[in-house]
Protein backbone atom coordinates (compact mmCIF):
# COMPACT_ATOMS: atom_id res chain seq x y z
CA UNK A 1 0.00 0.00 0.00
CA UNK A 2 1.07 3.60 -0.61
CA UNK A 3 1.43 5.80 2.46
CA UNK A 4 2.52 9.39 2.95
CA UNK A 5 3.34 11.40 6.03
CA UNK A 6 5.18 14.50 7.09
CA UNK A 7 8.36 13.57 8.95
CA UNK A 8 10.37 16.35 10.58
CA UNK A 9 8.73 18.87 8.30
CA UNK A 10 9.40 17.04 5.05
CA UNK A 11 7.08 14.90 2.97
CA UNK A 12 7.68 11.15 2.80
CA UNK A 13 5.82 8.75 0.53
CA UNK A 14 6.54 5.06 0.12
CA UNK A 15 5.01 1.79 -0.96
CA UNK A 16 4.97 -0.47 2.13
CA UNK A 17 3.54 -3.76 3.26
CA UNK A 18 0.56 -3.18 5.59
CA UNK A 19 2.41 -4.97 8.39
CA UNK A 20 5.29 -2.47 8.34
CA UNK A 21 5.78 -0.97 11.79
CA UNK A 22 6.21 2.77 12.10
CA UNK A 23 9.70 2.36 13.56
CA UNK A 24 10.70 0.17 10.61
CA UNK A 25 9.29 2.72 8.21
CA UNK A 26 11.19 5.57 9.84
CA UNK A 27 14.49 3.68 9.97
CA UNK A 28 14.38 1.75 6.71
CA UNK A 29 12.19 3.74 4.33
CA UNK A 30 12.79 7.27 5.60
CA UNK A 31 16.41 6.49 6.55
CA UNK A 32 16.07 8.07 9.99
CA UNK A 33 18.00 5.73 12.28
CA UNK A 34 18.01 8.03 15.30
CA UNK A 35 14.89 6.22 16.54
CA UNK A 36 15.98 2.96 18.16
CA UNK A 37 14.36 -0.43 18.55
CA UNK A 38 14.88 -1.57 22.12
CA UNK A 39 12.62 -4.22 23.62
CA UNK A 40 10.32 -4.39 20.56
CA UNK A 41 7.40 -5.10 22.94
CA UNK A 42 6.25 -1.55 23.84
CA UNK A 43 7.85 -1.72 27.26
CA UNK A 44 11.09 0.27 27.00
CA UNK A 45 10.16 3.42 25.08
CA UNK A 46 13.43 3.60 23.07
CA UNK A 47 11.36 3.89 19.88
CA UNK A 48 9.28 6.85 21.11
CA UNK A 49 8.43 9.47 18.49
CA UNK A 50 5.76 12.15 18.30
CA UNK A 51 2.74 11.49 16.08
CA UNK A 52 0.63 14.62 15.66
CA UNK A 53 2.44 16.01 18.70
CA UNK A 54 1.79 13.08 21.04
CA UNK A 55 4.40 10.56 22.17
CA UNK A 56 3.86 7.02 20.90
CA UNK A 57 5.92 3.85 20.84
CA UNK A 58 6.66 3.40 17.15
CA UNK A 59 7.31 -0.34 17.53
CA UNK A 60 3.65 -0.80 18.41
CA UNK A 61 2.07 1.26 15.68
CA UNK A 62 1.71 0.39 12.02
CA UNK A 63 3.14 2.82 9.50
CA UNK A 64 -0.31 2.62 7.89
CA UNK A 65 -1.85 4.06 11.06
CA UNK A 66 0.40 7.12 10.69
CA UNK A 67 -0.58 7.63 7.04
CA UNK A 68 -1.29 11.35 6.68
CA UNK A 69 0.11 12.19 10.11
CA UNK A 70 2.84 14.58 11.19
CA UNK A 71 5.73 12.70 12.78
CA UNK A 72 8.65 14.13 14.70
CA UNK A 73 11.75 12.07 15.46
CA UNK A 74 14.94 12.97 17.31
CA UNK A 75 16.43 14.21 14.02
CA UNK A 76 13.68 16.83 13.78
CA UNK A 77 14.21 18.53 17.14
CA UNK A 78 17.23 20.74 16.58
CA UNK A 79 16.94 24.04 14.75
CA UNK A 80 20.03 23.87 12.54
CA UNK A 81 23.07 23.91 14.83
CA UNK A 82 20.93 24.84 17.85
CA UNK A 83 19.78 21.97 19.95
CA UNK A 84 16.25 21.76 21.34
CA UNK A 85 16.06 22.82 25.01
CA UNK A 86 15.55 19.18 26.07
CA UNK A 87 18.59 18.00 24.09
CA UNK A 88 20.65 20.81 25.61
CA UNK A 89 19.46 19.92 29.11
CA UNK A 90 20.33 16.21 28.68
CA UNK A 91 23.83 17.35 27.65
CA UNK A 92 24.24 19.77 30.55
CA UNK A 93 22.80 17.47 33.21
CA UNK A 94 24.56 14.38 31.85
CA UNK A 95 21.20 12.66 31.40
CA UNK A 96 22.68 9.71 29.53
CA UNK A 97 25.47 7.20 29.60
CA UNK A 98 25.36 4.62 26.80
CA UNK A 99 22.80 6.69 24.92
CA UNK A 100 20.62 3.89 23.62
CA UNK A 101 17.46 5.04 25.40
CA UNK A 102 18.23 8.72 24.85
CA UNK A 103 16.39 9.41 21.60
CA UNK A 104 13.20 7.87 22.98
CA UNK A 105 13.70 9.45 26.39
CA UNK A 106 14.09 12.90 24.86
CA UNK A 107 11.07 12.49 22.58
CA UNK A 108 8.96 11.28 25.52
CA UNK A 109 10.18 14.28 27.54
CA UNK A 110 9.36 16.74 24.74
CA UNK A 111 5.83 15.30 24.47
CA UNK A 112 5.44 15.30 28.24
CA UNK A 113 6.55 18.93 28.67
CA UNK A 114 4.11 19.97 25.98
CA UNK A 115 1.30 18.49 28.11
CA UNK A 116 2.75 19.56 31.45
CA UNK A 117 5.08 22.57 31.02
CA UNK A 118 5.69 23.06 34.74
CA UNK A 119 6.05 19.60 36.29
CA UNK A 120 7.22 18.49 39.70
CA UNK A 121 9.97 15.90 40.15
CA UNK A 122 7.27 13.28 40.84
CA UNK A 123 5.30 14.22 37.72
CA UNK A 124 8.43 13.90 35.58
CA UNK A 125 9.04 10.40 36.94
CA UNK A 126 5.43 9.38 36.26
CA UNK A 127 5.50 11.08 32.87
CA UNK A 128 8.54 9.05 31.81
CA UNK A 129 7.43 5.73 33.30
CA UNK A 130 7.16 4.30 29.79
CA UNK A 131 10.87 4.77 29.16
CA UNK A 132 13.56 2.55 30.61
CA UNK A 133 17.20 3.51 31.13
CA UNK A 134 19.56 0.82 32.37
CA UNK A 135 22.56 3.13 32.92
CA UNK A 136 21.74 6.34 34.71
CA UNK A 137 19.43 5.44 37.55
CA UNK A 138 17.18 8.21 36.16
CA UNK A 139 18.37 10.91 38.56
CA UNK A 140 20.10 13.00 35.90
CA UNK A 141 17.35 12.38 33.38
CA UNK A 142 14.79 13.83 35.79
CA UNK A 143 17.14 16.75 36.49
CA UNK A 144 17.50 17.34 32.74
CA UNK A 145 13.74 17.37 32.15
CA UNK A 146 13.20 19.77 35.06
CA UNK A 147 16.05 21.92 33.74
CA UNK A 148 14.54 21.95 30.26
CA UNK A 149 11.17 22.94 31.73
CA UNK A 150 12.84 25.96 33.36
CA UNK A 151 14.66 26.95 30.18
CA UNK A 152 11.50 26.66 28.12
CA UNK A 153 9.52 28.62 30.70
CA UNK A 154 12.06 31.42 30.61
CA UNK A 155 11.91 31.50 26.81
CA UNK A 156 8.12 31.93 26.74
CA UNK B 1 9.20 -8.82 15.51
CA UNK B 2 6.90 -8.23 12.56
CA UNK B 3 3.28 -9.39 12.35
CA UNK B 4 2.31 -12.04 9.80
CA UNK B 5 1.08 -10.55 6.53
CA UNK B 6 -2.51 -9.32 6.42
CA UNK B 7 -4.79 -7.24 4.22
CA UNK B 8 -5.33 -3.79 5.65
CA UNK B 9 -8.71 -2.08 5.34
CA UNK B 10 -9.19 1.41 6.74
CA UNK B 11 -12.82 1.91 7.72
CA UNK B 12 -14.20 5.36 6.93
CA UNK B 13 -17.57 4.72 8.55
CA UNK B 14 -19.14 2.32 11.05
CA UNK B 15 -21.31 0.88 8.27
CA UNK B 16 -18.30 0.25 6.05
CA UNK B 17 -16.51 -1.41 8.95
CA UNK B 18 -19.49 -3.67 9.65
CA UNK B 19 -19.71 -4.60 5.98
CA UNK B 20 -16.04 -5.63 6.00
CA UNK B 21 -16.61 -7.72 9.12
CA UNK B 22 -19.64 -9.40 7.56
CA UNK B 23 -17.59 -10.22 4.48
CA UNK B 24 -14.61 -11.73 6.31
CA UNK B 25 -16.14 -13.18 9.51
CA UNK B 26 -13.62 -14.36 12.08
CA UNK B 27 -10.72 -13.96 9.64
CA UNK B 28 -10.91 -10.24 10.37
CA UNK B 29 -9.87 -8.34 13.48
CA UNK B 30 -10.73 -4.76 14.38
CA UNK B 31 -7.75 -2.50 15.08
CA UNK B 32 -8.50 0.33 17.52
CA UNK B 33 -5.44 1.81 19.27
CA UNK B 34 -3.53 -1.43 18.81
CA UNK B 35 -1.98 -1.44 22.26
CA UNK B 36 -3.12 -5.02 22.94
CA UNK B 37 -3.68 -6.39 19.44
CA UNK B 38 -0.41 -5.33 17.80
CA UNK B 39 1.81 -6.98 20.46
CA UNK B 40 -0.23 -10.19 20.03
CA UNK B 41 0.19 -9.97 16.26
CA UNK B 42 3.93 -9.35 16.57
CA UNK B 43 4.18 -12.49 18.70
CA UNK B 44 2.02 -14.23 16.07
CA UNK B 45 -0.44 -15.20 18.79
CA UNK B 46 -3.03 -13.35 16.72
CA UNK B 47 -2.85 -13.93 12.97
CA UNK B 48 -5.82 -12.16 11.35
CA UNK B 49 -5.87 -12.26 7.56
CA UNK B 50 -7.75 -8.98 7.41
CA UNK B 51 -7.09 -6.05 9.74
CA UNK B 52 -9.88 -3.47 9.80
CA UNK B 53 -8.54 -0.18 11.12
CA UNK B 54 -11.24 1.66 13.07
CA UNK B 55 -8.76 4.30 14.21
CA UNK B 56 -10.09 7.08 11.99
CA UNK B 57 -13.71 6.77 13.12
CA UNK B 58 -13.81 10.04 15.04
CA UNK B 59 -17.60 9.64 15.26
CA UNK B 60 -16.83 7.09 18.01
CA UNK B 61 -14.46 9.36 19.93
CA UNK B 62 -16.51 11.38 22.45
CA UNK B 63 -17.61 11.78 26.07
CA UNK B 64 -21.22 12.99 26.33
CA UNK B 65 -23.82 13.61 28.99
CA UNK B 66 -26.49 10.94 28.55
CA UNK B 67 -28.81 12.09 31.36
CA UNK B 68 -28.45 9.41 34.03
CA UNK B 69 -25.20 8.19 32.50
CA UNK B 70 -22.08 9.38 30.73
CA UNK B 71 -21.77 8.01 27.18
CA UNK B 72 -18.22 7.28 26.05
CA UNK B 73 -17.47 6.49 22.42
CA UNK B 74 -15.56 3.25 22.03
CA UNK B 75 -12.62 4.92 20.29
CA UNK B 76 -12.10 7.47 23.04
CA UNK B 77 -8.49 7.25 24.09
CA UNK B 78 -7.28 6.83 27.65
CA UNK B 79 -5.66 10.26 27.40
CA UNK B 80 -9.03 11.77 26.46
CA UNK B 81 -10.64 10.15 29.52
CA UNK B 82 -7.80 11.24 31.78
CA UNK B 83 -8.31 14.90 30.84
CA UNK B 84 -12.10 14.97 30.55
CA UNK B 85 -14.00 17.46 32.74
CA UNK B 86 -17.43 15.80 32.41
CA UNK B 87 -16.03 12.51 33.67
CA UNK B 88 -14.20 14.28 36.49
CA UNK B 89 -17.53 15.65 37.70
CA UNK B 90 -19.91 12.78 36.93
CA UNK B 91 -17.90 9.57 37.05
CA UNK B 92 -14.40 10.38 38.24
CA UNK B 93 -13.44 6.76 38.83
CA UNK B 94 -13.18 6.23 35.05
CA UNK B 95 -10.99 9.29 34.65
CA UNK B 96 -8.73 8.34 37.54
CA UNK B 97 -8.28 4.73 36.50
CA UNK B 98 -7.70 5.67 32.85
CA UNK B 99 -4.69 7.63 34.12
CA UNK B 100 -3.32 4.39 35.64
CA UNK B 101 -3.36 2.45 32.36
CA UNK B 102 0.10 1.67 30.96
CA UNK B 103 2.18 4.79 30.41
CA UNK B 104 1.79 8.11 28.57
CA UNK B 105 2.61 6.64 25.17
CA UNK B 106 0.12 3.80 25.67
CA UNK B 107 -2.60 6.18 26.86
CA UNK B 108 -2.13 8.37 23.78
CA UNK B 109 -3.08 5.46 21.53
CA UNK B 110 -5.11 2.98 23.61
CA UNK B 111 -8.90 3.24 23.63
CA UNK B 112 -11.55 2.32 26.19
CA UNK B 113 -13.42 0.26 23.61
CA UNK B 114 -10.30 -1.62 22.63
CA UNK B 115 -9.60 -2.42 26.27
CA UNK B 116 -13.15 -3.68 26.82
CA UNK B 117 -13.33 -5.67 23.58
CA UNK B 118 -9.94 -7.28 24.27
CA UNK B 119 -11.45 -8.49 27.55
CA UNK B 120 -8.21 -8.99 29.45
CA UNK B 121 -8.81 -9.69 33.15
CA UNK B 122 -5.51 -7.93 33.91
CA UNK B 123 -6.68 -4.63 32.37
CA UNK B 124 -7.66 -1.80 34.68
CA UNK B 125 -10.82 -0.45 33.07
CA UNK B 126 -12.95 -3.59 32.53
CA UNK B 127 -13.12 -4.30 36.28
CA UNK B 128 -14.07 -0.67 36.90
CA UNK B 129 -16.85 -0.80 34.31
CA UNK B 130 -18.04 -4.02 35.89
CA UNK B 131 -18.17 -2.39 39.33
CA UNK B 132 -20.05 0.57 37.84
CA UNK B 133 -22.69 -1.69 36.24
CA UNK B 134 -21.86 -0.08 32.91
CA UNK B 135 -23.67 -0.97 29.69
CA UNK B 136 -21.98 -1.69 26.39
CA UNK B 137 -23.60 -0.70 23.10
CA UNK B 138 -22.85 -3.11 20.28
CA UNK B 139 -23.60 -2.74 16.59
CA UNK B 140 -23.83 -5.49 14.02
CA UNK B 141 -25.44 -6.10 10.66
CA UNK B 142 -28.71 -6.84 12.49
CA UNK B 143 -28.72 -3.53 14.31
CA UNK B 144 -27.85 -2.38 17.80
CA UNK B 145 -28.00 -4.20 21.12
CA UNK B 146 -27.03 -3.28 24.65
CA UNK B 147 -25.20 -5.76 26.88
CA UNK B 148 -24.65 -5.22 30.60
CA UNK B 149 -21.01 -5.36 31.69
CA UNK B 150 -21.97 -8.19 34.03
CA UNK B 151 -23.01 -10.30 30.97
CA UNK B 152 -20.20 -9.22 28.65
CA UNK B 153 -17.05 -11.02 29.79
CA UNK B 154 -17.31 -14.71 28.96
CA UNK B 155 -13.88 -16.31 29.31
CA UNK B 156 -10.16 -15.74 28.75
CA UNK B 157 -10.03 -12.91 26.15
CA UNK B 158 -13.58 -13.91 25.22
CA UNK B 159 -16.56 -11.54 25.26
CA UNK B 160 -20.18 -11.33 24.13
CA UNK B 161 -19.03 -9.68 20.89
CA UNK B 162 -19.65 -11.76 17.75
CA UNK B 163 -16.97 -11.64 15.02
CA UNK B 164 -19.16 -9.37 12.91
CA UNK B 165 -20.00 -6.90 15.69
CA UNK B 166 -18.44 -3.64 16.83
CA UNK B 167 -18.51 -2.17 20.32
CA UNK B 168 -19.56 1.44 19.76
CA UNK B 169 -20.29 3.00 23.14
CA UNK B 170 -19.76 2.51 26.87
CA UNK B 171 -22.43 3.92 29.19
CA UNK B 172 -21.35 4.55 32.75
CA UNK B 173 -23.94 5.48 35.38
CA UNK B 174 -23.17 8.78 37.07
CA UNK B 175 -21.40 8.01 40.33
CA UNK B 176 -20.05 11.48 41.00
CA UNK B 177 -16.65 13.07 41.56
CA UNK B 178 -15.70 10.92 44.57
CA UNK B 179 -16.72 7.82 46.53
CA UNK B 180 -14.32 5.45 44.83
CA UNK B 181 -10.88 3.96 45.29
CA UNK B 182 -8.71 1.93 42.93
CA UNK B 183 -5.91 -0.06 44.53
CA UNK B 184 -3.51 -1.33 41.88
CA UNK B 185 -0.69 -3.53 43.04
CA UNK B 186 2.35 -3.98 40.86
CA UNK B 187 6.06 -4.11 41.41
CA UNK B 188 7.38 -1.84 38.69
CA UNK B 189 6.18 1.34 37.02
CA UNK B 190 3.92 0.74 33.98
CA UNK B 191 3.40 -2.98 34.80
CA UNK B 192 0.01 -4.65 34.66
CA UNK B 193 -1.74 -5.05 37.99
CA UNK B 194 -0.69 -8.26 39.73
CA UNK B 195 -4.04 -7.75 41.45
CA UNK B 196 -6.29 -4.70 41.53
CA UNK B 197 -9.39 -3.87 43.49
CA UNK B 198 -11.81 -1.04 42.83
CA UNK B 199 -14.57 0.02 45.20
CA UNK B 200 -17.33 2.36 44.06
CA UNK B 201 -20.04 3.75 46.31
CA UNK B 202 -23.12 5.11 44.56
CA UNK B 203 -26.77 5.37 45.50
CA UNK B 204 -26.15 3.97 48.97
CA UNK B 205 -24.54 0.72 47.81
CA UNK B 206 -20.91 -0.24 47.45
CA UNK B 207 -19.70 -2.43 44.61
CA UNK B 208 -16.29 -3.98 44.20
CA UNK B 209 -14.48 -5.07 41.03
CA UNK B 210 -11.36 -7.22 40.88
CA UNK B 211 -8.51 -7.11 38.35
CA UNK B 212 -6.54 -10.26 37.50
CA UNK B 213 -8.33 -12.62 39.89
CA UNK B 214 -9.49 -15.07 37.23
CA UNK B 215 -9.95 -15.53 33.50
CA UNK B 216 -12.28 -12.54 33.36
CA UNK B 217 -12.69 -9.33 35.38
CA UNK B 218 -14.81 -10.14 38.43
CA UNK B 219 -17.15 -8.61 40.97
CA UNK B 220 -16.43 -9.39 44.62
CA UNK B 221 -20.02 -10.43 45.31
CA UNK B 222 -19.22 -11.84 48.75
CA UNK B 223 -17.82 -8.49 49.85
CA UNK B 224 -20.78 -6.60 48.45
CA UNK B 225 -23.26 -8.91 50.21
CA UNK B 226 -21.40 -8.62 53.52
CA UNK B 227 -21.41 -4.83 53.30
CA UNK B 228 -25.10 -4.79 52.42
CA UNK B 229 -25.70 -6.95 55.49
CA UNK B 230 -23.98 -4.41 57.68
CA UNK B 231 -20.57 -6.07 58.09
CA UNK B 232 -17.59 -3.94 59.06
CA UNK B 233 -15.15 -3.12 56.26
CA UNK B 234 -12.35 -5.32 57.58
CA UNK B 235 -14.70 -8.30 57.90
CA UNK B 236 -16.35 -7.77 54.53
CA UNK B 237 -12.97 -7.56 52.79
CA UNK B 238 -12.15 -11.07 54.01
CA UNK B 239 -14.61 -12.35 51.38
CA UNK B 240 -12.73 -10.70 48.49
CA UNK B 241 -11.21 -13.92 47.11
CA UNK B 242 -14.41 -15.96 47.37
CA UNK B 243 -15.47 -17.32 44.01
CA UNK B 244 -12.29 -16.19 42.27
CA UNK B 245 -9.90 -18.37 40.33
CA UNK B 246 -6.60 -16.50 40.02
CA UNK B 247 -3.70 -17.92 38.05
CA UNK B 248 -0.19 -18.53 39.32
CA UNK B 249 2.63 -16.95 37.34
CA UNK B 250 6.07 -15.40 37.71
CA UNK B 251 4.60 -12.51 39.72
CA UNK B 252 2.44 -14.32 42.25
CA UNK B 253 1.02 -17.64 43.42
CA UNK B 254 -2.73 -18.14 43.61
CA UNK B 255 -2.54 -17.90 47.43
CA UNK B 256 -0.67 -14.61 47.23
CA UNK B 257 -3.20 -13.21 44.75
CA UNK B 258 -6.04 -14.18 47.11
CA UNK B 259 -4.20 -12.43 49.94
CA UNK B 260 -3.71 -9.33 47.78
CA UNK B 261 -7.41 -9.28 46.85
CA UNK B 262 -8.36 -9.21 50.55
CA UNK B 263 -5.80 -6.55 51.48
CA UNK B 264 -6.40 -4.30 48.47
CA UNK B 265 -10.18 -4.55 48.87
CA UNK B 266 -9.88 -3.58 52.53
CA UNK B 267 -7.73 -0.59 51.58
CA UNK B 268 -10.17 0.45 48.85
CA UNK B 269 -13.14 0.19 51.21
CA UNK B 270 -11.31 2.07 53.96
CA UNK B 271 -10.46 4.82 51.49
CA UNK B 272 -14.13 5.46 50.71
CA UNK B 273 -15.46 4.84 54.23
Amino acid sequence: MQIAMTVNGGGQSHEVEPRTLLVQYLRESAGLTGTKVGCDTSSCGACTVLVDGESVKSCTMLAAQADGATVTTIEGLADGPNWHAVQQAFHEHHGLQCGYCTAGMIMAAVGFLDENPDPTDREVRLGLEGNLCRCTGYQNIVAAVLGAANTMKAAR
Amino acid sequence: MIPAAFDYVRADSVDALLATLTEHGDEAKILAGGMSLLPLMKLRLAVPSVLVDAGRLDELRYVRDGGDHVAIGALTRHRDLETNALLAAECAVVRTVAAEVGDNQVRHRGTIGGSVAHGDAASDLPAVLLALDADFVIRGAEGERVVAATDFFKGFLETALAPDELLTEIRVPKSGPEGFSYQKFNRRAQDWAIVGSVAVRAGGTTRVGLVNMGAIPLRARGVEAALAGGAAVADAAQAAAEGTDPSADINASTEYRAHLARVLTRRALEAIA
